[in-house]
This record gives structure tokens, C-alpha cells and sequence, in this order.
């Protein structure tokens, strides 16, 4: 009576993933449905909820505003957090402690507050809001991530590798973008992947500091207002795509790294 | 020691490698210290006729503390927040040990992973969706009304209780992987080591795992509440209007009446809120054990 024994746990299981997918699998599922409201009873499948979104121009152009700030603002971020881990770890330098700190601080604040900062200080300095500043806001709060990520994988098992290179006469500069930067490729990746899916999927900093152009999620917010559409379900779906995607090519690259470190 | 404070200089060239840290760093000042600065000065600064006027005074804070439909945001967030986090430690307390005990090492990995995936579930997405499913129409009411359970459809959408089911959704997710991470790191000697001592296997929860594993609750219970506390999207779109929490206070302030003053007092509140919470749990979250 093995089963017996373990029912409890296995029950509690299920219930715990049912609850934690009962959403997912409502929100997907009405988005396929064949009349004007996202709930029982269930007539479908209907593709015509897609077809709207994808008719629907604001929806759209915010869908390509959102992927053209995720993918700027994360090569940035990217770039940035590769300097610092190098910097840091390799030309450690004075008050390394509080710098890494100080690097890591963004994360402890929420965005809310990270965001209400940048738009009194660009109201004070100028600075209109624009996608411009929305990708300002999502360099800063994956920056932290991304600098985290890619220190970790600067060992030592590196420093032989960059020794010889120095030995065979490169440069600093040399070493740091013709060898760390090309074995540092998965990390890099893993990390860039990670910064797309948070910025593709941020809100309230898009929110604070756009205007005209919004991103996706902002736009979504704005259809809420219409009150439950399967439309909001189709586009609710289609972002839930595109974040597996991303996360799913992300953790390939960890898995990547994971592997290359044994 | 004789030698030279800078570094010593290789060659007369550029080498832009040394300058690798300052691209960050400067956006780290330029981008969060300066705005968090300039969020303490305007907090103390005064909106005149609709513009910002740079008159030094306390009234906003005392305007704050003082009011009571403002302060009472303040109580709600708080009350919000505790309560999510409990009942979050709560539901995934079980759900980790269930997968770090319970489940072969084949599956672990796997369920736990599935266990997570709708973590990532677009976040304005995922409040809306908990709609479709209680709301007065939603599935629910739906099957609840079939049954003959009730007459009348149950209120359940936008109220106190719907924002924190969002954010018990939300969260159970995330403590489960604290919880998981740090509950797989117990040698299993210590608990093999109290049975062999006649501990029962309730004891050995009580007296060995759960203490051992309280460092993985302190850290996922802290990184929910400092998300949970500044969250505007789950009691927007779950909550509705019928009680305010601090976050929706503040994008009113800044959307309707553009008053940035009383916007950055009520920041700098939820700020200190997160650090004294920061400063009562820190000896609890070893961070490097989970």
C-alpha cells in the first residue's frame, strides 16, 4: 500500500499545482473563445480574438515598442554589468565592498519608488517622458541582476587563460574582448535573456515615465478598463509565450554555463 | 612597503580596462542615488498653486502622519503585506518539503520547475486572470451557481480578500523556491542523528528541519514583503477602489493632483517601512545558506 502511504503528499501536490496554474490555464484558454466574454461556458475554439489583437494598431505598435526597449536597454545592461564584473574582479578596486554594494542597491528598493525617483528627477532636469526614459528605468533595475550573474562566473579558473594571453603579448583591452568576453558567452547570454524577460514584462516604471509610446504592459492596463475580453486574454497569452521563450533560452544558457564549470 | 600608491604604469597607452567599473557605476549614481536624493528634497518641498516651490517645511510629512485617509493607506499596505506573507510561508512551507522529501531526486528539478513557470507569467496578465475566475461571472460563481450551492453570485472580486489571493498566488511561488533551496541543503546526518537518538518523527520536524530551514522562510519571506508592500498592479486590478493601499495612494497623488511632494513622502514611508522590516529580520535571512 505504497500509495497510501504517500497520498496525502501527492494530494497535497496537485492541489498546490492546480491552484498555482488554475489562472494560467483560464486565461489561455478563454483567449480562444467564440463569443464577446472570457467566461463559462466555453465556445470555441475561435482564433477571432487574435485576429482583433493583431488588428489592433495601438496593440501592436506597443508590442514592437516593448521589444525594441527590452532588447536596447538589455544589450545595455548587459555591456555595463560585463565592464563591472570584469573591473570588479579583476582590478578589484579601492572600497571594492562598498562599490559592490552600491551596485547591488537597486535591488533592494521596489520599482515603484525607483520609478517615482526618475520622474521627479527628469521633471526637474528635462528630461520628457518617453520610451527613451522608460529603457533609462530598466537598465537600472537589471543592472544589478546582470553585473551578480556575470561576476559569478569570472574564477579563477579564468585567470590562466588570460595570463597566457598576456604572456603571447595581447593587451588588457586585448584579453578582456578577444578572450574573456568570447568565453564569458553563455554567461553573457543567460544574462541578457534574463533583463529582456524582466524589462518585456515591467510595468509601473513604463507606466510612470511614458507617455505617448507605451510598452505592452501598459497598454494592456489600458484595455482593462473595457472591463474581461478575450482580447485582453489573447494578448495576456501571447506575452506569456514570449516570457517562456525567453526564460526557456535563458536557462539553456545556465544549464550551458552550469556544465562548462565542471 | 615603498611601493607607489597608484598603479604603476605599464605603457603610455590607453588601456580603457581601467575605467571598466565606472560605466556602471555612474549609472548607478546617475540613474538611483540622485533620484533617491532628489526624492528626499522634493519630500520636503511644497506644491503651490499646482507648481513645485522650493520652500523648505515638514508640512508634507506632518500632512501625512496627520491625516488619517492618508496614514490609513499606510495601515492597509501593512496589513495586506503581513497577511500575504503568512499565508504564502504557510501554503508553500509544505509544498517545498513535500518536493525536497517526498519527491524521487529524478522528479525534484522537474516539478519544482513546473511549480515555478507561472512565476513568470506577465505580471499585469497574471492579476487579470485571477479576475476571470472570481469574478461575478467568472468560473467560481459558475460552477458554484450550477451546483446550487448559492442563489446569488459571491462578491469576491474587488475586495482586500482578491488582492491577496493574487499576491498569495504570486508569492507561494517564490517561497516555495527559498524554502526548497535551503531545505535541500540539511545534511541528512542531523536528522538521521535525532531518530537514532528515539526522536519521533514529529521531533525531528519541530526540533531539527524546521529550525535548520528558517533562514530560506526569512529570506523569501522578506524579498515578499518588500514586493508585495510597493506592488500597485495586484490591488489596482484585484482590490479595486474599495480600500486604498499605499502604492495606488501614490500614483494618485501623482496622476491626478501631479503632487510629487506628498508622492515622495509616501515613497520614503514605504522605504523605511522595508529597511526596519530589513533591520528586524536580517539576523534570520543567512543569505549564503539559501
Amino acid at each position: 500500500m505504497n500509495w497510501l502511504r504517500h497520498f496525502p503528499s501527492t494530494a497535497y501536490l496537485v492541489i498546490a499545482l492546480s491552484f498555482i496554474y488554475l489562472p494560467v490555464v483560464v486565461l489561455v484558454l478563454f483567449s480562444f473563445q467564440d463569443g464577446a466574454l472570457p467566461v463559462f461556458p466555453f465556445t470555441g475554439p475561435s482564433l477571432q480574438w487574435y485576429e482583433k489583437m493583431f488588428g489592433n494598431e495601438r496593440l501592436v505598435e506597443s508590442l514592437l515598442n516593448s521589444i525594441v526597449v527590452a532588447v536596447l536597454s538589455s544589450l545595455v545592461t548587459t555591456v555595463l554589468g560585463f565592464l563591472a564584473a570584469y573591473g570588479m574582479a579583476r582590478r578589484t578596486p579601492r572600497f571594492a565592498g562598498g562599490i559592490r554594494f552600491l551596485l547591488m542597491a537597486p535591488l533592494t528598493v521596489s520599482y515603484l519608488i525607483i520609478g517615482m525617483g526618475l520622474l521627479i528627477t527628469f521633471n526637474l532636469i528635462g528630461i520628457p517622458k518617453s520610451l527613451f526614459a522608460v529603457g533609462l528605468g530598466h537598465v537600472i533595475i537589471n543592472l544589478p541582476l546582470c553585473f551578480a550573474v556575470i561576476y559569478s562566473q569570472f574564477g579563477d579558473h579564468l585567470r590562466n587563460i588570460e595570463w597566457a594571453a598576456r604572456d603571447l603579448g595581447a593587451n588588457d583591452t586585448q584579453t578582456l574582448l578577444r578572450v574573456i568576453a568570447p568565453i564569458m558567452k553563455p554567461s553573457l547570454l543567460a544574462s541578457f535573456c534574463l533583463s529582456v524577460t524582466l524589462s518585456w514584462d515591467e510595468f509601473i516604471i513604463a507606466f510612470l515615465l511614458s507617455r505617448f509610446d507605451v510598452t505592452l504592459p501598459v497598454i494592456i492596463f489600458e484595455m482593462l478598463r473595457a472591463g474581461l475580453t478575450p482580447e485582453v486574454n489573447a494578448a495576456g497569452t501571447m506575452v506569456f509565450a514570449i516570457s517562456m521563450l525567453t526564460i526557456g533560452v535563458g536557462v539553456i544558457f545556465m544549464f550551458v554555463v552550469a556544465r562548462e564549470k565542471k | 612597503m615603498t611601493r607607489p600608491k597608484g598603479k604603476p604604469r605599464k605603457s603610455g597607452r590607453f588601456e580603457f580596462t581601467r575605467w571598466a567599473i565606472h560605466p556602471a557605476l555612474l549609472f548607478t549614481v546617475v540613474l538611483f542615488v540622485l533620484p533617491l536624493a532628489m526624492m528626499v528634497v522634493v519630500s520636503f518641498w511644497q506644491r503651490v498653486y499646482g507648481r513645485l516651490s522650493a520652500t523648505w517645511s515638514t508640512a508634507n510629512y506632518s500632512k501625512f502622519f496627520g491625516t488619517e485617509y492618508l496614514l490609513d493607506t499606510l495601515f492597509n499596505s501593512i496589513e495586506v503585506t503581513v497577511v500575504t506573507t503568512i499565508v504564502s510561508i504557510l501554503l508553500a512551507y509544505p509544498l517545498a518539503y513535500i518536493l525536497a522529501y517526498k519527491v524521487s531526486p529524478r522528479w525534484q528539478k522537474l516539478i519544482l520547475i513546473f511549480a515555478v513557470l507561472p512565476f513568470w507569467t506577465a505580471y499585469v496578465v497574471r492579476s487579470y486572470s485571477w479576475l476571470l475566475v472570481i469574478s461575478e461571472n467568472g468560473i467560481v460563481n459558475y460552477v458554484l451557481l450550477n451546483l446550487g450551492l448559492i442563489d446569488q453570485p459571491l462578491q469576491m472580486a474587488y475586495t482586500r480578500g482578491a488582492t491577496i489571493l493574487g499576491f498569495v498566488h504570486f508569492f507561494t511561488m517564490l517561497l516555495t523556491l527559498t524554502i526548497y533551496a535551503n531545505l535541500v541543503q540539511i545534511k541528512p546526518s542531523y536528522q538521521k542523528a535525532a531518530e537514532d537518538l528515539g526522536a519521533s518523527r514529529l521531533q525531528v520536524f519541530f526540533r531539527i528541519t524546521l529550525p535548520l530551514s528558517i533562514p530560506g522562510v526569512a529570506v523569501g519571506a522578506f524579498i515578499t514583503f518588500v514586493i508585495a508592500i510597493g506592488d500597485f498592479i495586484t490591488p489596482q486590478i484585484l482590490g479595486g477602489s474599495t480600500e486604498v493601499l499605499v502604492p495606488q495612494a501614490i500614483i494618485l497623488q501623482v496622476s491626478r493632483a501631479a503632487n510629487f511632494p506628498m508622492a515622495s513622502v509616501m515613497s520614503i514611508t514605504l522605504m523605511l517601512v522595508i529597511v526596519l522590516v530589513y533591520a528586524l529580520t536580517a539576523k534570520h535571512q543567512k543569505m549564503d545558506r539559501v
